[in-house]
């Protein structure tokens, strides 16, 4: 008896001693916009209905066993038909059906009307992260997870929103109606914000499209749900509904941020600077793959810490970054990132960890590299 | 040549050592291989299951990276799919087939044993891809068990083109095991047998090989386009050269979809032969039963597209495989309907084979719930690629399709070994099975409704409490089947002896045969009114 | 040695004949269904793949009560080392009126590259309704280290478009040409020549 309650009495303690953070959700929540509610609508539904038959199904299987056992001394009939009734089970399980297809259709309908949008916002899957490019106002930008490793490798404890944060998240007006367009840099992704009903593939090399309207501000996270590699867990959607007044206040902020950052890869930045900011892009872009510490992962990422490629010929690390390396997993990191981010990574990578080159490298040299 | 034939019967001669397995020509020695060989895959698929939820136990990464992650859910996938429960339903089908219709043995007995031995040889290679990944040679297949373009063809590992060669032996080895099945019941039945008197299981297996021909060819044909995509130079997935990766899906589940009905229909047949004998009373809408089977897989071919919902089709295409999806429910109903219509007012015992098929049709029927609420387009936006999904497949997969292969072994092995197997250890192993197997998968329910996305090795924190139930569930279900390794090991070498009837309410031509059945049976075809 | 009937030696072989050509049919079909995507998506409109040029033979008409907007989007697949962009993000046009824009691409690497831009369109049932009399699909583009070229596309949305339809997405995704990986090995950096794996 102790050999079975002592480990019992571990495996309670175990989930009592768990973090609880948040409430247990049962069931799908209805969301924030039309397409939200209908689908949680006809979800209701459809499992309502569900729930009844089984009821009735279950009881009468139940009564059954209960009843008609030779235990009991019950004599076992020998009926092996009945026409009426096969044909009343065939009949009413299509009337259910139609009733459900129904209310089913006209939700589906109402979903997949994509007209009159106000505006459109391109969204790219990349390996492992999201681009967004507001079309038309020229804005774009990357969207990581943000999450530390640390938080993941269980050195640190995990806050409220572990894996479910990002650097820069995709901001919209409330009571607009926002057109998506979907699609992939390399592998089929698919975005998905349960809170906003919607979910598509984003494909290589095409096009795909879907809309939300969401009348409430807030804060909206999501997932990636199609299987893309290795960090397929790893890349989630943080959506941010702001007044429009809000909106365009951030939308223009961007601007200039964004036209700050263009120009940063003119000026002629120190070790310590490069040093400061490399340290925050490597953690973003790269430590992913190579690890925080430079180790990367043998036999599926090299390591920088020590390595021929962040010790050796400048000029070649640059390449590597900016070109990628074919046939690898190295991406070619020159079309994702601006000219200091990358110079401040190939700094960073040359001088930490015990590598210790000295070596500078400038947002022009990244720029002539190119 | 009669006289001669009835002497050999009388010594019941049998090879022996390892040619005997080796060169087998006897179907009730490849059933056993087949079973042996799913019983293996089973604990090694089961193996790889358990690293799975030891990951999912908690938030954050503590055993496994998240690339190595991949490979482990996309080999589960394979082996349970193509190593488990389609080679389990073969041998049963090995078995029982020959014997239920007063045959000698299957219509092919040489290509029988070809089409087994290719399956050893085709895992090793799977198996091999996974024991060189630990070994840190580069990753095994990542990319899921329907392995989308063009994560498996441009962005596959070097492992990809060994997968694609083991899929090719698998698919040659069921195509192989279906034509036998359908030559052996067009052309074998005992004069007499009317394809109307047929028991319900070979019916069931004749709809299940005729759906193997027509689709594993497409199999055959989707992995071969991977191929030349990957190797030799064509585009089919790739559109960069104008091919489009949303086919791959359309062909691939061209196949799929079908599949997963050749993975249930051997069920429904199990099912039927063991609700009957433990209801001691015949089978309810016998005819029906067979209508239903062949509309289930008629309707199979049609609703492939529910797996695609999200990736950007027209609505047009979206109703469309809605509805035939909701058309599914019906002849579904009727077999679920039929089943209790056989229990109801007879004189029902519980012994293990009847545990399990009963449990099948509480537990099956919830994952035809969850299916139905799938296929509705507008909520499946929100089901899709997440553990609802996977609630949903593991229902109908492990408490539907396995628990009828358990119940099937536990219902017959008396009949092969001649002895009964420990009813006591029998029925531990079922409510152990049964209880954990819910704790288990009953919770991605509710994970999956939340937001949790499948495929992902770490989730956000509102996800645990659940995931951590699942996990224990599946350690208590993965430790259980030693109980039935122990069970079908200790019946095969003793136990009380079992009768040929082995049980009171059975029927069929197995059954009229002795206990163990001899080794050739039926050499000569009995009378069938 | 088991006993068959006597009948064995001539049925199995009628009924594995059968089935083997099953067999070898399904097979078929399985690639047969390449071809046949693209004829149901042809017909039908759907997946939003648009065809090659077209030519009309007399000027369609223009329906003047009718506006749809275009919006105009552009990729570069991987690591496609190219800066791609429409001239514009949007255009309204009437159905009917023929309507040229430009996409601006430029290589910004310092080796000769071959690219290959495959067009979406969505809503898909919009597909079969966007008419390009000139374009830049599916034909290989070089441009060489540092060159820039303007590629024009020129369109008429179908007048039988659906009314419900009121916004059309054009994308444009440049993928590398395969063939040009082989002119590149000599240059690029490959797998072989870092030695990266400790």
């Amino acid at each position: 008896m102790r050999a079975v309650t002592r480990p019992l009495g571990l495996v309670c303690l175990l989930l009592a001693s768990s973090p609880t953070l948040a409430e247990y959700q049962l069931n799908l929540e209805p969301g924030v916009t039309v397409t939200s509610q209908n689908a949680y609508d006809i979800h209701q539904i459809v499992m309502w209905i569900c729930v009844v038959i089984g009821i009735v199904v279950y009881g009468v299987m139940t009564y059954s066993i209960l009843t008609h056992t030779k235990a009991k001394g019950h004599k076992p009939a020998t009926f092996d038909d009945n026409l009426t009734i096969e044909i009343l089970w065939t009949v009413i399980p299509i009337l259910i059906l139609i009733g459900m297809a129904i209310p089913a259709t006209s939700a589906l309908l109402a979903m997949e009307d994509v007209s009159d949008s106000d505006m459109s916002i391109k969204v790219t899957g990349y390996q492992w992260k999201w681009h967004y490019d507001y079309v038309g106002e020229d804005v774009s930008f990357f969207s990581n997870l943000s999450t530390p490793m640390d938080q993941i490798k269980n050195k640190e404890a995990k806050t409220e929103n572990y894996l479910l944060e990002v650097d820069n998240t995709i901001v919209i007006p409330t009571g607009k109606k926002v057109r998506f367009l979907f699609t992939s840099n390399d592998v089929i992704h698919a975005w998905w914000v349960p809170a906003f009903g919607v979910k598509k593939d984003a494909i290589p090399g095409y096009i795909n499209e879907s809309w939300a309207r969401v009348d409430e501000p807030g804060i909206y996270r999501g997932q990636c749900a199609e299987l893309c590699g290795a960090n397929h867990g790893f890349m989630p959607i943080v959506v941010e509904a702001k007044s429009e007044e809000d909106y365009l206040a951030w939308l223009s902020e961007k601007k200039t941020a964004q036209a700050a950052a263009n120009e940063s890869g003119n000026k002629t930045w120190t070790m310590d600077e490069l040093m400061a900011h490399g340290e925050s892009a490597y953690i973003t872009s790269c430590a992913a793959c190579h690890q925080a510490g430079g180790e990367g992962l043998p036999g599926a990422f090299p390591g920088l810490k020590g390595s021929p490629i962040a010790i050796g010929d400048i000029a070649k690390h640059i390449e590597v970054v900016v070109k990628g390396v074919e046939g690898t997993g190295m991406q070619a990191f020159g079309p994702q990132l601006n000219d200091a981010d990358l110079a401040a990574i190939i700094t960073y990578e040359r001088n930490a960890w015990g590598n210790n080159t000295g070596d500078m490298v400038q947002p022009s040299d990244v720029k002539a590299a190119r | 040549m009669n006289a001669v034939v009835e002497e050999h019967h009388d010594h019941d001669h049998k090879p022996t050592g390892l040619g005997r397995w080796l060169f087998s020509t006897n179907h009730k020695d490849i059933g056993s291989m087949y079973l042996w060989f799913a019983f293996t895959m089973f604990f090694i698929g089961g193996a790889l299951a358990l690293l799975i939820r030891a990951e999912l136990f908690q938030p954050g990464m503590q055993i496994v990276e998240p690339e190595f992650f991949n490979q482990l859910t996309t080999l589960h996938g394979l082996i349970m799919v193509f190593g488990v429960i389609m080679p389990a339903f073969v041998g049963l089908a090995n078995w029982q087939l020959p014997m239920m219709i007063g045959a000698p043995d299957m219509a092919l007995p040489r290509m029988n044993n070809w089409s087994f031995w290719l399956l050893p040889g085709a895992f090793g290679m799977l198996l091999a891809s996974l024991v060189m990944s630990i070994m840190g040679l580069g990753s095994a297949p990542n990319f899921g068990w329907t392995f989308y373009a063009p994560l498996s063809t441009t962005y596959g590992p070097d492992s990809t083109d060994y997968f694609i060669f083991s899929v090719h032996l698998m698919g040659i080895s069921s195509v192989m095991g279906a034509i036998n099945v359908i030559a052996t019941i067009m052309n074998l039945r005992a004069p007499g047998m009317t394809y109307m008197k047929m028991p319900i299981f070979v019916w069931t297996w004749f709809i299940t090989a005729y759906l193997l021909i027509a689709v594993m060819p497409v199999l055959a044909g989707v992995v071969t386009m991977m191929l030349t995509d990957r190797n030799f130079g064509t585009s089919f997935f790739d559109a960069a050269g104008g091919g489009d990766p949303v086919m791959f899906q359309h062909v691939f589940w061209f196949f799929g979809h079908p599949e997963v009905y050749i993975m249930i229909l051997p069920a429904f047949g199990i099912v039927s032969s063991i609700v009957p004998t433990f209801s001691r009373k015949p089978l309810f809408g016998y005819s029906s039963m067979v209508y239903a089977t062949a509309s289930i897989a008629f309707l199979s071919f049609i609703v492939w597209a529910h797996h695609m919902f999200t990736t950007g089709m027209p609505v047009a295409g979206e109703l469309f495989f809605m509805y035939s999806t909701m058309l599914i429910a019906i002849p579904t109903g009727v077999k679920v309907f039929n089943w209790m219509s056989t229990m109801w007012r007879g004189a029902l015992t519980f012994e293990t084979p009847m545990l399990f098929a009963i449990a099948f049709i509480f537990l099956f029927t919830m994952g035809g719930f969850t299916g139905l609420m799938l296929c509705i387009a507008p909520a499946d936006f929100q089901y899709h690629d997440t553990y609802f999904v996977v609630a949903h497949f593991h229902y109908v997969l492990v408490t539907g399709a396995a628990f009828s292969i358990m119940a099937a072994v536990y219902f017959w092995l008396p009949k092969w070994t001649g002895n009964m197997y420990d009813e006591k250890l029998g029925k531990l192993h079922f409510w152990l099975t049964c209880i954990s197997a819910n704790v288990l998968f009953f919770p991605m329910h509710f994970v999956g409704l939340a937001g949790m996305p499948r495929r992902i090795p770490d989730y956000a924190l509102q996800f645990a409490e659940f995931n951590q139930i699942a996990s224990v569930g599946a350690f208590v279900f993965g430790f259980s089947q030693l109980i039935f390794l122990y069970v079908v090991i200790k019946c095969v070498r003793g136990g009380e002896k079992a009768t040929d009837k082995v049980w009171e309410g059975a029927h069929g031509l197995e059954f009229d045969l002795p206990s163990p059945a001899p080794f050739h049976s039926y050499t000569t075809p009995p009378e069938v009114k | 040695m088991s006993v068959q009937p006597d009948n064995q030696t001539t049925e199995n072989p009628k009924i594995i004949g059968k089935l083997l050509i099953v067999v070898v049919a399904m097979f078929g079909f399985g690639f047969a269904l390449v071809p046949l995507y693209d004829v149901f998506c042809d017909i039908t409109g759907l997946n939003g793949k648009t065809g090659d040029k077209v030519n009309f033979s007399t000027a369609p008409t223009v329906d003047e009560s009718r506006i749809v907007k275009i919006t105009f989007l552009a990729s570069l697949n991987e690591s496609m080392p190219w800066e791609f962009k429409p001239q514009q993000s949007f255009i309204e046009v009437h159905p009917g009126k023929p309507t040229t824009i430009s996409y601006i691409a430029k290589n910004i690497s310092n080796k000769n590259i071959v690219g290959n831009a495959v067009p979406s369109v969505s809503p898909g049932l919009a597909a079969a309704y966007f008419q390009k009399t000139e374009c830049f699909c599916f034909t290989q583009q070089e441009l060489k280290a540092g060159e820039e070229k303007i590629m024009p596309v020129t369109f008429i949305v179908d007048s039988e478009l659906s009314e419900d339809i009121n916004e059309i997405a054009l994308s444009y995704t440049f993928f590398t040409s395969k063939q040009n990986n082989e002119d590149l090995a000599d240059n690029t950096l490959t797998a072989k020549s870092i030695n990266t794996f400790k």
